[in-house]
């Protein structure tokens, strides 16, 4: 019985060898239709690849655009300073809030004075009535995660406009901007979810493309399956050397899409960082394994899938 | 060994190819399939391998039921049979001594019996030295050698040849020929189409003549007049 297990393993291990062999040979036997399909997959790779940075950008850039809206709550100039950090502390319990930041009464006439300080009509003023007319505040940032909503802002703004800061608190900023923030919200929802589809359609009919290349060639060999079939070949060692040629598509096409991406990075990550908030190289580096291993896995998988379906209808025979 | 019984092959319910053949072809037999093109000798050929199925009737292989044989066990039938084509149908990407070795490798044999087997069966066909010849480096004559050494590999019980002269001049043809009549004196069943009226009558074997879908003549050292 253990012989016999042998013997069978040893036939399986010696038809893998040779089904590997033979797609190897294949592949190079046939140099320029696998080139085309390379070439056709390296294209695939290359524009899921891009989708995902134009992806990774435009969140980068809405994200920034979130931080920089804030809730003010401005106080009575006669408030104290520990009145004022007894609310601090009360919205930084609230797990809406993300930070707070005091800005003093001083700190507020600096800012201003820094921001209009190309007009000296408002400086003059300031200057002729002696007393800081400003008033301290609190900028606080809220918890709005990654979908970006308005409820967030909403509950802080409600909390403060309670009965018991009714002495403290001059006003609540948020009521002025509600209609910006919502505006803003919206769109960043739009162009989240658009971006999805748009990353799966593209994603999708890239893959057909590459699907349909892989078919052809296929198609080509539609003689030489039958002819097989009928030598005797099982379905599997038929199949087994095209679907390893699939395989070495995906695994040729995802280094030559590695390298390309590497050189453009390095041509225009600069450029982009001048006029983006965004480091590309930084990212690129900092993820560069598992960037490389999802072209693998998409070439690998889009190869092997391409072939086995592609030739499923000529083992009918 | 081979049993045709009541085999019809009726096309898109109209045209009929066979029509209530019953044949028997014993072992170590050479039968020629005459008949002009269209007959039916081509149909009845791939009933033989599977590659058809009767629409009526049975097809026997010794103890076989062919019609019932699930397309799981298909490529076993196939490596009892050798089969050669008037297009020779040889793998275009690999070279002649890989053609030849594929109908073995399928079997997972080994590679040192492989090679040895190979360069044994092209000896036989005369072509040793074009092992490493790819199918487009080789002449009409030449490639059907290889598609017979082919078909020789593994020591099928039956060669099945469909116009394999169909394609070959007439010294190329001889050639063929007598290979095929080695084989069969080597203890192989051999059945041939064709419609070359010479190589039949030549042959000096069993005739079975077909027409328009049916038997019309069969008989031993017959020959082919039409």
């Amino acid at each position: 019985m253990r012989k016999e297990e042998n013997i069978l393993i040893k036939k399986m291990y010696k038809s893998l060898t040779r089904v590997i062999k033979s797609g190897w040979v294949n592949f190079y036997r046939n140099k320029w239709l696998s080139l085309t399909s390379v070439l056709i997959m390296v294209l695939t790779l290359l524009s899921i690849n891009s989708l995902l940075f134009v992806n990774l950008v435009s969140n980068k850039i809405l994200s920034e655009l979130q931080n920089k809206i804030d809730i003010s709550v401005y106080f009575k100039s006669d408030s104290s300073e520990t009145d004022i950090f007894k609310v601090r502390d009360d919205l930084i319990a609230l797990s809406e809030v993300k930070n707070v930041e005091y800005i003093s009464k001083d700190q507020a006439l600096e800012n201003f004075k820094e921001r209009h300080k190309d007009n000296p009509v408002l400086t003059e003023s300031l200057d002729e009535l002696g007393d800081n007319p400003l008033t301290a505040s609190l900028n606080i940032k809220a918890n709005t995660a990654d979908n970006f909503e308005t409820k967030a802002f909403e509950s802080i703004a409600a909390f403060l406009e309670q009965d018991s800061y009714k002495l403290l608190v001059e006003k609540v900023n948020y009521n002025q901007n509600k209609e910006a923030i919502n505006k803003l919200s919206l769109i960043s929802q739009v162009a989240k979810r658009a971006g999805l589809i748009l990353t799966i359609v593209l994603a999708v009919i890239a893959s057909l493309v590459a699907f349909n290349t892989i078919r052809l060639t296929m198609y080509s060999w539609r003689d030489e399956i039958t002819v097989m079939r009928l030598v005797g070949a099982t379905n599997w060692y038929i199949r087994g050397p095209f679907l390893v040629e699939g395989i070495l598509y995906g695994v040729f096409a995802a280094l030559v899409a590695v390298i390309v991406l590497t050189i453009l990075l390095l041509l225009f990550s600069s450029k982009i960082s001048a006029i983006m908030p965004i480091d590309l190289s930084a990212y690129f580096k900092a993820h560069f394994l598992s960037i490389l291993s999802i072209q693998f896995l998409i070439g690998v998988i889009l190869g092997g899938f391409s072939s086995f379906f592609a030739i499923r209808r000529y083992l009918k025979v | 060994m081979i049993r045709f019984k009541d085999v019809s092959k009726i096309y898109n319910h109209r045209s009929i190819a066979l029509e209530d053949i019953n044949l028997r072809i014993k072992s170590k037999e050479f039968v020629c399939l005459a008949g002009p093109s269209g007959a039916g000798k081509t149909t009845l050929l791939r009933l033989l391998i599977a590659e058809e199925c009767p629409t009526k009737g049975e097809v026997w292989l010794g103890k076989l039921n062919i019609n019932k044989l699930r397309s799981k066990h298909m490529p076993y039938l196939r490596r009892r049979i050798g089969m050669i084509f008037q297009d020779f149908k040889l793998l275009s990407n690999k070279n002649a001594y890989e053609n030849i070795a594929f109908a073995m490798e399928v079997w997972g044999v080994d590679d040192k019996e492989i090679k040895k087997d190979v360069f044994q069966v092209l000896e036989l066909v005369g072509l040793q030295d074009k092992a490493d010849h790819f199918p487009y480096q080789l002449s009409g004559g030449e490639k059907q050698r290889i598609a017979i050494a082919r078909a020789l590999i593994h020591r099928p019980e039956i060669i099945i040849a469909d116009e394999p002269t169909g394609n070959l001049d007439s010294v190329n043809t001889w050639e063929i020929i007598n290979l095929l009549n080695k084989i069969n004196e080597l203890g192989t069943t051999v059945v041939l189409a064709t419609h070359d009226r010479d190589v039949i009558n030549n042959l000096k074997k069993r005739v079975i003549v077909i027409e328009k879908g049916k038997v019309v003549s069969d008989e031993e050292g017959g020959k082919y007049i039409n």
